[in-house]
């Protein structure tokens, strides 16, 4: 069977070289000495990507998602492992996947600021080949399904971060991808704009045949409500991979437990009361508080909770019990919440 | 649909990378002060200089004296206007895969299925329009209000020997732009360094074999020597200092000229290929800020 994206024992280490200078000298080995070693960015990723599904790669930053994303764009070649995409190795068939692949990536800045919004489309269009007609044809299409059409004619320079977002878009989309790589697409847009963008994408995926869609995202419900299927990606390793609902159920017996107190000085404590599976905090500034998500696989652990939290002097301002949610399960198999 | 063959693929991939520079680059009309005027201004100098070579007195200016100043005034606005593809290899050409590095353009470069040359040529065909729309502004200009007096002898050869100039030209700066990738933010100062020197040793302002012969071989890498030197043969014949100045022929500096055209091609494609397969090793060329 071909898979949209298939990797096996997949491995990616920076080498952190030293950087290559003009003008001046400087031994390596002091540079690699102020850089740190080498770094694990994908450590044996091995997972397949049926065709027609929209597969989620859910990880903090840092996790190795975008490295997974640019090695099957081959931009990145693999350091060891393999990687393929619509059945072409990335190492070997570049040309043969660069026609069947976009991508798009959050925060992107691409373009030139003195062409409109239509011309920056359009150009990009042409690097895949694009009958000059067609493509102005999908761009007008694609600008009026992402409610752009009265910007098509503004120098892109003059946008918002949505609608360059948009456009972004736009620009994955008018080359008819059959493998569409998105990037945190929604990183930064207001409530309006990643709605439009999340819906279409679904749609997309849905409504065509032999379309597929990597998307990665630290936002747990957007992989939620989108994907087919989630992996849970942590410093460079695949920790699980299921549907969103088996992902949930594998933390369904053990309970979370949500609570904000008063900003606690060390969570150490916690760490040490028996029956707790793993747990997260996060300091609210504002409010001055901490909020705790404590996976508990016995209940009963809940009061031993509540005495190590007010030794400190601290007081609970709430506390509820939740339904699991894929954050919840990242936070019961790494230890911590996927924004930390 | 079907796909687009090899040739319409990196034709349209051409076409479409030199758009932003074709009409983009008209879009902002402070050009015309900036790369029309201002050029004008140091060609200006140079003719004041060598109009401060004949006598004060008007009785003791020979024509001879005149025809020779009236040669150097025309060397220095040829010259001028060539200054503009300079800086436009320099500038526009070098520097630019590293700034497209930086806005995030370049991986999406990368990763489209046309050919790397087609990228490459894109920009150079703009930049060779762009620049060529500034040049012959500079060039009408400098003619009209220093009252030069052009030869078309032979008008093609005279296109010819421009054309492959700058195709030589731009070649280098297809070679400069891989490997300016290479070294980053310091590549600017690459190309400051290079702006000066490259004036002087390519005779911009004056006939280039006044360094000397060996000065002048050497200098010959550089496209401009040559295109310079044999425009200026072809468009001012034997005035002023007879063949005192002039280097090779134009039909041997021609010669040359295609030599180095497809020498910087094909080095433009070998570096571009070797950066690319290092940047996918390395995996920090693509990325911004590193």
């Amino acid at each position: 069977m071909t898979y949209a994206a298939e990797t096996r024992d997949l491995t990616r280490i920076f080498k952190r070289k030293a950087k290559r200078h003009l003008f001046k000298r400087k031994a390596a080995k002091n540079n690699e000495k102020e850089n740190g070693g080498p770094v694990t960015a994908l450590d044996r990723v091995s997972l397949t990507i049926k065709e027609g599904e929209l597969f989620g790669l859910l990880g903090p930053n840092g996790a190795g998602k975008t490295t997974l994303i640019k090695v099957l764009c081959t931009l990145l070649l693999p350091t060891s492992g393999s990687a393929y995409v619509a059945g072409f190795d990335v190492s070997k068939d570049v040309n043969k996947i660069r026609k069947k692949i976009s991508m798009v990536s959050g925060g992107e800045t691409s373009g030139y600021g003195l062409l409109t919004t239509r011309e920056n489309i359009w150009m990009f269009s042409q690097f895949y080949g694009i009958q000059s007609k067609v493509a102005k044809e999908r761009i007008d299409d694609l600008m009026h399904t992402f409610s752009l059409t009265d910007k098509k004619n503004v120098k892109v320079r003059t946008l918002s971060t949505g609608e360059r977002q948009k456009m972004n878009m736009i620009r994955g989309f008018v080359t008819d991808p059959e493998i569409l790589f998105l990037d945190e697409p929604t990183l930064g847009l207001d409530v309006n704009a990643s709605r439009t963008i999340r819906e279409y994408v679904m749609d997309w995926v849905r409504k065509r045949e032999h379309k597929t869609v990597l998307l990665t995202t630290h936002y747990m419900a957007e992989a939620d409500m989108m994907c087919d299927r989630v992996a849970i990606i942590d410093q460079g390793r695949i920790l699980s991979l299921d549907t969103p609902a088996n992902l949930k159920k594998m933390i369904r017996k053990e309970s979370t437990v949500q609570l904000e107190v008063d900003s606690l000085k060390s969570t150490a404590a916690l760490g040490t009361i028996k029956g707790i599976t793993n747990f997260s905090s996060k300091d609210d500034i504002v409010r001055g508080s901490t909020n705790l998500t404590i996976i508990v696989e016995d209940e009963s652990a809940i009061s031993d909770i509540m005495s190590a939290i007010t030794s400190q002097g601290s007081r609970i301002r709430s506390m509820r019990k939740t339904d699991p949610t894929l954050e919840d399960v990242f936070i019961s198999m790494v230890g911590k919440g996927l924004e930390e | 649909m079907t796909e687009p063959g090899f040739i319409r693929l990196n034709v349209r991939a051409m076409l479409g990378r030199s758009y932003p520079r074709i009409v983009g680059g008209t879009r902002e009309l402070s050009w015309i002060f900036f790369e029309t005027v201002l050029p004008l201004l140091s060609i200006a100098a140079y003719v004041f200089i060598y109009k401060a070579f004949l006598p004060e007195d008007p009785s003791q200016i020979t024509q001879t004296m005149l025809d020779r100043v009236n040669a150097l005034i025309g060397y220095v606005v040829i010259g001028g206007t060539m200054t503009a593809f300079w800086l436009n290899v320099l500038w526009s050409m070098a520097s630019q895969l590293y700034w497209e590095k930086e806005v995030g353009n370049l991986q999406l470069y990368m990763m489209a299925p046309m050919s790397r040359m087609a990228l490459l040529g894109g920009m150079a065909v703009g930049g060779m329009v762009m620049t060529s729309t500034r040049a012959i502004t500079t060039l009408v200009v400098g003619v009209w209000i220093f009252g030069i007096v052009l030869a078309f002898g032979n008008p093609l050869l005279i296109l010819a020997v421009f054309f492959v100039t700058l195709i030589a030209l731009y070649g280098m700066g297809m070679m400069f732009a891989s490997l300016y990738l290479l070294y980053g933010r310091e590549a600017w100062n690459l190309s400051a360094l290079m702006e000066e020197p490259i004036f002087l040793l390519s005779g911009f302002y004056f006939p280039v074999k006044a360094l000397g012969q060996a000065v002048a071989i050497g200098a010959s890498i550089i496209p401009a020597t040559l295109g310079l030197d044999a425009l200026r043969q072809l468009m001012f014949s034997a005035s002023g200092f007879g063949t005192q100045f002039y280097f090779f022929s134009p039909e041997l500096e021609l010669g040359v000229l295609c030599v180095l055209a497809v020498l910087f091609l094909a080095l433009a494609k070998l570096s571009l290929g070797y950066l690319e397969t290092l940047a996918k090793k390395e995996g920090r060329l693509t990325t911004r800020h590193q």
